[in-house]
């Protein structure tokens, strides 16, 4: 985890009319490294995944590429930079197979028409370089179990050959063993090298493969917390606020006065 | 014309390893062909099974009671007058994979025979001209659907109802006092439904067939060989013979009959051919991918970057197109463009042939070869009818009871989709 981050937010901010949604916001994500974000409803998690993946541009602050200043503005951007983004539901069609869904918007052609062989050929390749067990790739996304459907999706975001995926809440609504799945999947994804932005309410998740916390709450950073140091219940009062009440201000004026 | 999405293609022993336990293997052979269908049957997963029964019931229940239903001659008049309400039901069935209904179809067939007949005969301008202008007017009333439809958010069924009687008030405008132009004499709109091709020539029907036959087996062949090459599961060459086989007994049963007659008609030829293209945009291009992914998924379409607006509006093109060349060979058939073409019950018969063909009124699922197979049977059912002199109220009430029968197929079909999605 060397080196300068794939993608670096320094100093976002973003309203929607009156409503500061983020404020002065910090978030550096390195190639092969998970960052979990996450924080209360309300923090701003999605809109600051949104920011990165060009739905809502940012109204102040930079945000960095592999060093280099870039705008996102449009869905688009993000996309030819290399964002991927797997949103937590209504990602697939359910009429179309699997090698349709994962091709959808961006179909291998071949003299001007579909070249399902070329496709279906790729996605086996995809689906095994990441250990997807998918009965067979023409059966259509309606036959799939959620866990499947999850996996599908994440596998669909990495046709493009991204270099960040952002995972909106990928467990949720998901069995014991879908979530092993597609928790499996995500380290396969940082093993490949891969920068990954995990939204997460459950904290068992964010502790089981994510390298780095980013709390926010209120729309500002509320800590970076290395996953492998810190507590459950540190991750928790930092979501909470609960790091900042009466007695830590009290400590935290002592600590100034003694100085 | 089996579904082919629903064919588990059936892997080699030896490409094991691609192929997971779960998923049930059609065995090798006959047996495995027979165990396969069992289980379709049993999921109620019955593709186009059900048209092709119904056919063959309406067929030998005609064929008992008149004793001619199966002559060349009458078979021959169905061929002929499916192309015209075929032809809308290939519209409808655009419309019905968005999951959407356009009711205006029969208005805008009628409104396109209105122009093309007035234009040609009553202003004397250039018959091919006014046939083009007609399918083009009404293309742009179909932009103009698709437009209040997919930008102002307006709902299909209200849009095209409110066509549904715009249009048919333009039909009767355009149209003037007398109320019915006939067509130009041995013109090009007269001979769209009675030239033969080669006048008759009992060479092009053969040709077509054959050719049709030929062009199947060489692209499964080939796609075959192509999957193979790649390390796909490929279909095994027996089931291809299988299938062509098929194919060809039908092909050349038609081609027979019709050569029995007087050969080779352009209405069909014309509703062929408008099948075979319509079925390979919407199977083997970008586009039709596009509209089966709005169909299945409006929200999943649009973040895959698809421009559902400029989907939608197209299939409303597209759809209106088709009515209005499927309005054409209406006028064609009887001589004339009259306030009532498009009128009555084309609208609905084209609707349940589309669904009765096997295209989901629930979207994103059908082809238009469902168009064909649906038509057949209205058409046989019409025919048959009224060869027993059978009363027109009754006749709407069998063919009601058919589309009935057709749209059950559909929701069972469907529920029995989603259990199976566990």
């Amino acid at each position: 985890m060397t080196g300068a981050p794939v993608l670096a937010l320094r100093g976002v901010s973003k309203r929607f009319g009156a409503v500061q949604a983020l404020t002065d916001v910090h978030l550096e994500v390195h190639a092969g490294e998970v960052v979990a974000l996450v924080g209360d409803n309300g923090a701003g998690k999605s809109t600051l995944v949104k920011t990165i993946a060009g739905v809502h541009p940012i109204d102040e602050g930079t945000i960095e590429w592999e060093g280099q200043s870039v705008t996102i503005g449009r869905p688009h951007d993000a996309q030819a930079l290399g964002v991927a983004t797997v949103y937590q539901d209504l990602a697939l069609c359910d009429n179309l197979d699997v090698v349709g869904n994962l091709f959808l918007g961006r179909e291998l052609r071949r003299f001007g028409t579909l070249d399902e062989v070329a496709m279906e050929k790729r996605a086996r390749e995809l689906l095994d370089t990441l250990s997807i067990r998918i009965p067979s790739v023409r059966i259509p996304i309606a036959a799939l179990s959620g866990g499947q459907r999850q996996v599908v999706a994440i596998a669909r975001a990495l046709v493009g050959d991204p270099k960040i995926v952002i995972l909106d809440e990928p467990t949720a609504a998901l069995g014991v063993e879908q979530t092993a799945q597609v928790l499996d999947l995500v380290e396969r994804l940082r093993d490949r090298g891969l920068g990954v932005i995990l939204i997460s309410h459950n904290m068992a998740d964010v502790k089981a493969v994510a390298d780095t916390v980013a709390v926010l709450r209120l729309g500002r950073n509320n800590g970076v917390f290395e996953v492998a140091n810190t507590s459950h219940e540190e991750i928790i009062s930092a979501i909470t606020g609960a790091t900042e009440n009466a007695v830590t201000r009290r400590q935290a004026r002592l600590a100034e006065d003694a100085k | 014309m089996t579904t082919d999405q629903t064919t588990t293609p059936a892997a080699p022993a030896d490409a094991a390893p691609a192929v997971d336990p779960r998923l049930l293997v059609r065995e090798a052979g006959l047996a495995g062909y027979v165990a396969e269908f069992k289980r379709k049957m049993k999921n109620g997963d019955l593709g186009s099974v059900p048209v092709v029964l119904g056919l063959i019931l309406i067929g030998a229940i005609f064929q008992g009671i008149t004793g001619d239903f199966l002559n060349a001659d009458i078979l021959t008049n169905i061929t002929k007058w499916i192309a015209g309400p075929g032809l809308i039901a290939v519209g409808i069935v655009f419309v019905l994979l968005l999951g959407e209904i356009d009711l205006s179809l029969g208005s805008v067939a009628g409104v396109s025979a209105a122009i093309a007949a007035v234009l040609s005969a009553r202003s004397g301008y250039n018959e091919w001209l006014s046939c083009l202008i007609a399918v083009a007017a009404a293309v742009a009333i179909g932009a103009l659907h698709g437009f209040f439809f997919a930008k102002i958010g307006v709902p299909a069924f209200v849009v095209t109802l409110a066509g549904l009687l715009a249009w048919s008030g333009l039909q009767q405008y355009v149209l003037g006092d007398k109320g019915t132009v006939n067509v130009v004499n041995d013109g090009v709109l007269a001979n769209l439904d009675t030239y033969f091709l080669g006048d008759g020539d009992i060479a092009y029907t053969w040709g077509l067939a054959v050719l049709g036959i030929a062009l199947f087996a060489a692209g499964q062949l080939l796609d075959a060989r192509r999957r193979a090459a790649a390390g796909l599961a490929a279909r095994p060459t027996s089931e291809i013979a299988l299938r062509t086989g098929v194919l060809a007994a039908i092909a050349l049963t038609a081609a027979y009959m019709l050569n029995q007659d007087r050969g080779l008609p352009l209405p069909l030829v014309v509703f062929l051919g408008v099948v075979v293209i319509t079925d390979f945009v919407l199977r083997r291009t970008s586009y039709g991918r596009q509209i089966f992914a709005v169909g299945g998924g409006v929200e999943a379409a649009r973040r895959a970057g698809i421009n559902v607006a400029w989907v939608r509006i197209s299939v409303f093109m597209i759809s209106a197109g088709m009515a209005a060349l499927g309005g054409l060979f209406i006028a064609s058939q009887q001589g004339s463009a009259d306030k009532l073409l498009g009128g009555g019950n084309v609208l609905m018969n084209s609707i349940a042939a589309a669904v009765i063909g096997g295209t989901s009124l629930f979207g994103g699922r059908g082809k238009t070869w469902s168009a064909l197979l649906g038509i057949l049977v209205i058409q046989s059912i019409i025919t048959g009818l009224d060869l027993v002199h059978v009363d027109q109220a009754i006749q709407y009430m069998i063919t009601g009871a058919v589309l009935l029968a057709a749209v059950v197929l559909d929701s069972v079909s469907r529920r029995t989709r989603k259990t199976a999605a566990r």
